[in-house]
């Protein structure tokens, strides 16, 4: 494997990394207040799609429609909240754990009743920009009537687009966590529920909330994932939900900023490793699974999480 | 008193089975076992269309009408089994048509020779289907002949070294890759296996392994949600040789997905409706088929459907007698049979010898390319 193509596998696995990363701050934040592995989240990803297929396919701008399917997205996350788990804050945690498979299962089917099974193509949706490739390097030749560049580092915009939403989405996250009251009483309530709820602030609202931000997240991260793979389809969120939950337990689950590095480090290593021993690529699903034991086995509370003394 | 009440109930039951006795001489009763809704719903509908068709050009056989009840299988192989019990066991069907995909005809095709009644499958392809067994047959070509075809047309392409795409779920697409490599090797080829799974989405770190290796071209056989982002993939990554895929692929969705990247795609099809048919039956259904859904072409799985059905009402028609054992000694006799679809003949072991259509995509349509004869 020469230089110029260990960049190019660098550049796939960034950009799916930070795909994963988007989808896996979502579940740390949900998990950092009520500690619920919320398995929906992958669902909603899926169902922030849709709503985004649907809203452009109606006539709406691309960017109204992306918005409106963030929004959709977040409705639903808070929806599901009130709905599935509010009625189970003070329940034991592996019953809101079922309940939480139990959406998954649910929304999937939903959305295979409504929107049916069939794959629908995302090509067109977008404008065209977005599927344009820069091209770095090589040397131009002629293959079959087509100009081809070969030897070359090819950068997809949506790629760039990918960062560049990313930076810019967490960004705006950390203003929200760190420069808001809102974000100061999620915070505090990762810390300290009951005493919280003393100081006379809504818990249950600021839970909302934090799945509705959580559920954006997904939404963005739905968004960008079907311009790189143009198709949407009712199972599509499952795969990449869990994955996003590795990156979540590999950065520390609960750690904003660990999720990010999670996600980031698995999207690398699964391109890489798939590149360097493709005969094993059947298996990837397998390796992020893997890379989780091991970490955890080095590091229990994932890399960037803390370390919590637990009373015996 | 009692015992007249006995004699009474009796009678009410034998009275509507000597009805149902006497109704069943004066027609033939097929059932057609598809799969309607699921998975696999839209192979299904197509194959009905043409059995329907089928039916209302040629109505009779040996002078009765033939009636086809269709079953839905729900493209599950439980219901396929139990839809093919419920069709011999209560209405009595003479002849199955069905089932569609290779899973539910191998669950279906059991019972039908358990109860010894001749089945005939439009459109599965799996060898495993009719191995062993008497009555049960097949009107499209083996996964085995599918595999050799596109290892010719690779090299009649002029690629000898290739990348294969294997999807390691699908018995399918190993199985395609495998009799692909026998025939490739023979051929002089080189080649080698990348894997995938089915639902994967991001495929960029094979293509661009398969690249660096400098192959001449991909070969992918699989299903059209995998091919078209497999395909989108290459083309993003700058890969300029040729894509060959399956018939698992011949679906609007690899059209639609794949947009520009799947324009000159080959896949090895079952059939197209510009292939060139001499036969008079091949116009005949085209006609029909036009002239009923408003000059719309037929569809591959229409042909098959209404050959699956020609064939069976044929053989009976040779075998002058409604006797199950020798209709389905008879299908298997079929020889040169002018289809919808093609010429037909049917062998000892129930399988059809038929041509692979290469069919490749231009400006967004599938269009024919070639014939590939065994």
């Amino acid at each position: 494997m020469n230089i110029q193509i260990f960049f190019q596998h660098f550049i796939n696995g960034l950009s799916l990394g930070a795909l994963y990363a988007l989808i896996a701050v979502g579940y740390t934040m949900v998990y950092g207040i009520l500690k619920l592995i919320n398995f929906a989240h992958g669902e909603i990803f899926m169902m922030g799609i849709f709503f985004t297929y649907f809203a452009i396919s109606s006539g709406m701008p691309w960017w109204l429609g992306m918005a409106a399917g963030i929004a959709g997205a977040a409705l639903l996350g808070m929806l599901i909240d009130k709905i599935a788990y509010k009625p189970l804050r003070n329940a034991p945690r592996i019953s809101a754990l079922i309940t939480a498979i139990g959406m998954s299962i649910f929304l999937q089917s939903l959305a295979i009743v409504i929107f049916g099974g069939i794959p629908k193509s995302f090509r067109g949706v977008y404008p065209e920009f977005f599927n344009k490739i820069f091209i770095f390097g090589g040397e131009v030749v002629e293959k079959r009537g087509r100009e081809i560049v070969i030897n070359a580092t090819r950068v997809p915009n949506i790629t760039i687009i990918t960062f560049v939403v990313t930076l810019i989405t967490f960004l705006v996250l950390w203003l929200i966590l760190f420069k808001t009251k809102t974000g100061m009483a999620m915070r505090a309530i990762a810390m300290d529920t009951k005493a919280v709820a003393l100081m006379g602030i809504n818990v249950n609202q600021v839970i909302g909330l934090t799945f509705a931000l959580g559920s954006a997240l997904a939404a963005v991260g739905g968004i960008l994932w079907a311009g790189k793979y143009p198709q949407v389809w009712p199972m599509m969120g499952f795969i990449p939900g869990l994955k996003a939950f590795v990156a979540a337990v590999i950065g520390g689950i609960g750690s904003v900023s660990g999720a990010i590095v999670g996600g980031v480090l698995l999207g690398l290593i699964e391109i890489v490793s798939v590149g360097l021993f493709p005969q094993f690529a059947g298996y990837r699903d397998a390796l992020a699974f893997v890379l989780l034991i091991v970490i955890l086995s080095f590091r229990p509370a994932g890399l960037m999480g803390k370390k919590e003394i637990v009373k015996v | 008193m009692r015992k007249f009440f006995v004699v009474v109930l009796l009678a009410m039951l034998l009275v509507p089975a000597t009805f149902f006795a006497a109704e069943n001489e004066e027609e033939v009763r097929f059932s057609a076992v598809f799969s309607m809704t699921g998975a696999a719903s839209a192979y299904g509908r197509m194959c009905y269309e043409g059995v329907e068709l089928g039916t209302e050009l040629y109505p009779t056989v040996l002078g009765k009408d033939i009636k086809v009840k269709v079953i839905d299988t729900k493209s599950d192989k439980v219901e396929a089994a139990n839809g093919v019990r419920r069709a011999i066991e209560n209405d009595r069907a003479f002849a199955i048509l069905g089932n569609i995909i290779s899973g539910n005809c191998l669950a279906g095709s059991a019972v039908a020779e358990e109860l010894r009644t001749p089945m005939m499958t439009p459109s599965g392809t799996n060898p495993m289907i009719t191995e062993g067994k008497e009555f049960m047959n097949r009107v499209c070509f083996l996964d085995s002949f599918q595999g050799t075809a596109a290892a010719r047309l690779m090299t009649d392409l002029g690629n000898y070294y290739v990348a294969v795409f294997v999807d390691v779920e699908q018995d399918y697409s190993v199985a395609l890759s495998k009799y692909f490599q026998d025939e490739f090797k023979k051929l002089g080829g080189t080649m080698f296996m990348e894997y995938y799974k089915t639902g994967d989405q991001d495929f960029s770190a094979q293509v661009l392994d398969a690249m660096s290796k400098g192959v001449d071209a991909f070969y992918m056989p699989g299903y059209y949600q995998e091919i078209a982002l497999i395909s989108s993939q290459a083309y993003d990554s700058g890969f300029y040789g040729d894509l060959v895929s399956s018939d698992g692929a011949y679906a609007p969705e690899t059209l639609s997905i794949g947009g520009k990247a799947v324009e000159g795609l080959y896949l090895t099809a079952l059939s197209h409706p510009d292939a060139p048919l001499t036969n008079k039956n091949a116009k005949e259904f085209q006609e029909a088929y036009m002239e009923k859904y408003d000059g719309k072409k037929p569809s591959a799985f229409a042909g098959l459907g209404y050959d699956a059905y020609l064939v069976v009402r044929d053989a009976i028609e040779r075998a002058g007698t409604l006797d199950k054992e020798k209709v389905a000694k008879e299908i298997r006799k079929t020889k040169d049979f002018p289809g919808a679809t093609g010429i037909i003949t049917i062998n000892e072991n129930g399988n059809a010898e038929k041509s692979v259509t290469v069919v490749t995509v231009k400006d967004g349509e599938f269009a024919y390319d070639s014939m590939i004869n065994p």
